[in-house]
């Protein structure tokens, strides 16, 4: 058990390369923190460099207190999970768990006993003597969790464990691992690219763009209060509209003046309801259909607003016009988001 | 045309048998030429049937000799020769892996000239370096030794290019995941590296053993002493020239016996060989 914290983390590779570009936050003891972005980010690198696979180039990274720039992956009380699991091809799923503990000088009996009982609670009991081969992609990725449990580590690391899973299988492992962590109460960090992953495991999102953080925040925080454009896109699918407003534009009826040199306003696809005429108190914005995807529980009604803009408006069940059709597509003044014009900052709260 | 499937395999068939037979047919007439009496053979009515001879001309070649030429009997060569293909194909794979191992997994400086270094060995086999290399080895007194015999064919390009291609196609993670499970370098080569080239070992030790046996050059030059002789230049010794008579069934037993340990090789390690080149188990 044991929080970790990143103080200013950089990482420049031999060429330059600024992957990273000085990354601060903590993650509390027990917390899982997911860190998402899109390929590129270096939420995996900033991963590494905690696990200790990857060299700092400046900064600090404390685990439990302690600072482990320098310290050995093996001696920073840390397990690993990795996308293609890593597991020893010659070595049977038992060997496979009990390599790390063996390495660590372990008595056998504790090992015996360390390996059965994360085998019981993944139930992999009855895989123990096959070959990683022999099994199927879940199977594997339980076998990769075993061998982060039976260390006891300070803090579990994941690096898109779930990505080579088929659909099905991603959501309920991902049901799993979060109450895996639950239950052990291990200080877990988690890297994922999937905003949904991110959203249902998160206790803290930590959202990545080109080397820097955005936002870190509870995930229904990032989502309702996006700080800037990128994380406002980033979180929610389908992706929230962006409209961009110079300063002296009156098309929206905001309430309250932009700034002179403009702003984005962002509107949820969700927040949008479709109708002839806009309620009452709402903003209506005119807008043709072009295109209409039905889902089942809900549709996305693509538009193009009479300004340019093209929008979606995510609306329930079935019922949507046709493309070709003129619509209104109101939203209450509540909900809008106000992006400055660089959309690097959240304004007018 | 899956209903003229079976006669199609017919004309395949016949190619194959065709081509077996042409390279069979000199290594059964060796068998043959080696169960005869030496007047048989030379008054040049080969028969096409084994003769009544077997054990005797095997008995007098592994244990005797030719009574003339080599004046040893073809136990020490099978002997000799087993020495140096097992020495040479051990070698090559226990130092190519380890320099493989070297250039893949550590940063040195220097380390794409030495990889280059070992590359352009390639182009330096021992026939074109025959001088130095001799040279070498007389001044340090290991003319007539094993040493001598195997040591200028150990270091290989081949094997290290083979192995650095394997080792790059072993996934950063397992690194990885071997460091988070606190084994160093030396433990990720053992526990983990070398059980997953055994594949890879074993195809090799096949072509590297035979390459062994094989020899001639180097052997020839290297060895003076009747008991330091290779079976491959003991074949060579015993065809006779000049005005003596060359035991030709004996030279025929000896021939059939060389052929012996490499076709052993090849079928024990078969299997290994061929889930080498199979299957993969990354």
């Amino acid at each position: 058990m044991a929080e970790v914290t990143l103080k200013d983390v950089k990482k420049v590779y031999a060429g330059g390369v600024e992957a990273v570009k000085g990354v601060t936050f903590d993650v509390p003891d027990g917390h899982f923190c997911v860190l998402v972005g899109p390929s590129g980010c270096g939420k995996s690198t900033l991963l590494r460099m905690v696990a200790g696979v990857e060299t700092i180039s400046s900064g600090e990274v404390r685990i439990g207190g302690r600072v482990v720039n320098e310290i050995e992956p093996s001696e920073r009380d840390i397990a690993m999970v990795f996308q293609n699991y890593a597991l020893y091809p010659h070595m049977s799923v038992y060997n496979n768990m009990a390599y790390g503990l063996r390495n660590r000088k372990t008595p056998k009996e504790e090992i015996d006993r360390l390996v059965k009982e994360a085998a019981r609670i993944l139930e992999i009991e009855q895989l123990l003597e096959r070959k990683p081969r022999q099994l199927s992609g879940g199977q594997r990725q339980r076998v990769a969790m075993g061998r982060a449990i039976v260390r006891r580590p300070k803090a579990f690391l994941f690096d898109e464990p779930l990505s080579n899973l088929d659909a099905k299988l991603r959501i309920t492992t991902r049901v799993e691992i979060k109450k895996l962590q639950k239950n052990l109460g291990t200080t877990s960090l988690y890297v994922t690219h999937d905003q949904l992953e991110a959203m249902t495991l998160a206790d803290m999102l930590v959202v990545m763009n080109g080397g820097r953080v955005d936002q870190i925040g509870p995930p229904l925080e990032v989502y309702e209060k996006p700080a800037t454009t990128f994380v406002a896109t980033f979180i929610g699918a389908p992706a929230m509209n962006l409209l961009k407003m110079s300063g002296a534009e009156p098309g929206l009826m905001l309430g309250r003046n932009l700034p002179a040199d403009g702003a984005i306003i962002g509107i949820r696809p969700e927040d949008f309801a479709l109708s002839s005429v806009a309620p009452a108190g709402e903003i209506g914005l005119q807008l043709t259909v072009t295109a209409v995807e039905k889902v089942g529980p809900e549709s996305f009604v693509y538009g193009t607003l009479d300004r340019g803009d093209n929008v979606i408006v995510r609306v329930p069940g079935t019922q949507a016009p046709a493309p070709g059709h003129r619509a209104v597509a109101s939203v209450s003044p509540t909900k809008l988001h106000v992006f400055s014009a660089d959309g690097t900052r959240r304004i007018g709260d | 045309m899956v209903e003229n499937r079976r006669f199609g395999n017919l004309i395949p068939h016949i190619i194959l048998c065709i081509g077996v037979m042409i390279v069979v047919f000199p290594v059964y007439l060796a068998f043959v030429g080696s169960t005869h009496e030496a007047a048989t053979i030379a008054n040049g009515q080969m028969p096409l049937t084994p003769g009544t001879k077997f054990f005797e001309n095997y008995y007098r070649t592994i244990f005797i000799g030719t009574s003339s030429t080599t004046r040893e009997p073809v136990y020490t060569m099978l002997l000799n020769s087993f020495v140096m293909a097992m020495v040479i194909a051990v070698g090559k794979i226990a130092i190519s892996i380890i320099s493989s191992y070297a250039i893949v997994y550590f940063k040195f400086p220097l380390r794409m000239t030495a990889f280059w270094v070992i590359f352009i060995t390639l182009m330096l086999p021992v026939e074109v370096r025959i001088y130095p290399t001799y040279k070498i080895v007389a001044d340090l007194n290991m003319l007539d030794t094993y040493a001598g015999l195997t040591l200028p064919l150990i270091a290989s390009a081949t094997a290290t290019l083979l192995f650095r291609q394997f080792f790059m196609t072993v996934p950063d993670e397992l690194v990885e995941a071997s460091r988070i499970d606190g084994a160093g370098p030396f433990r990720f080569f053992w526990d983990t590296l070398l059980p997953l080239s055994r594949t890879n070992m074993a195809a090799l030790f096949v072509i590297l053993f035979i390459l062994g046996w094989n020899q001639y050059l180097w052997p020839l030059l290297i060895t003076t002493r009747d008991d330091m002789q290779t079976i491959v230049i003991g074949i060579k010794k015993m065809i006779v020239t000049s005005d003596a008579l060359t035991e030709w069934q004996l030279v025929m037993a000896t021939a059939v016996l060389a052929m012996l340990p490499p076709v052993a090789v090849v079928i024990a390690m078969q299997r290994l060989f061929v889930r080498g080149l199979v299957e993969t188990e990354k």
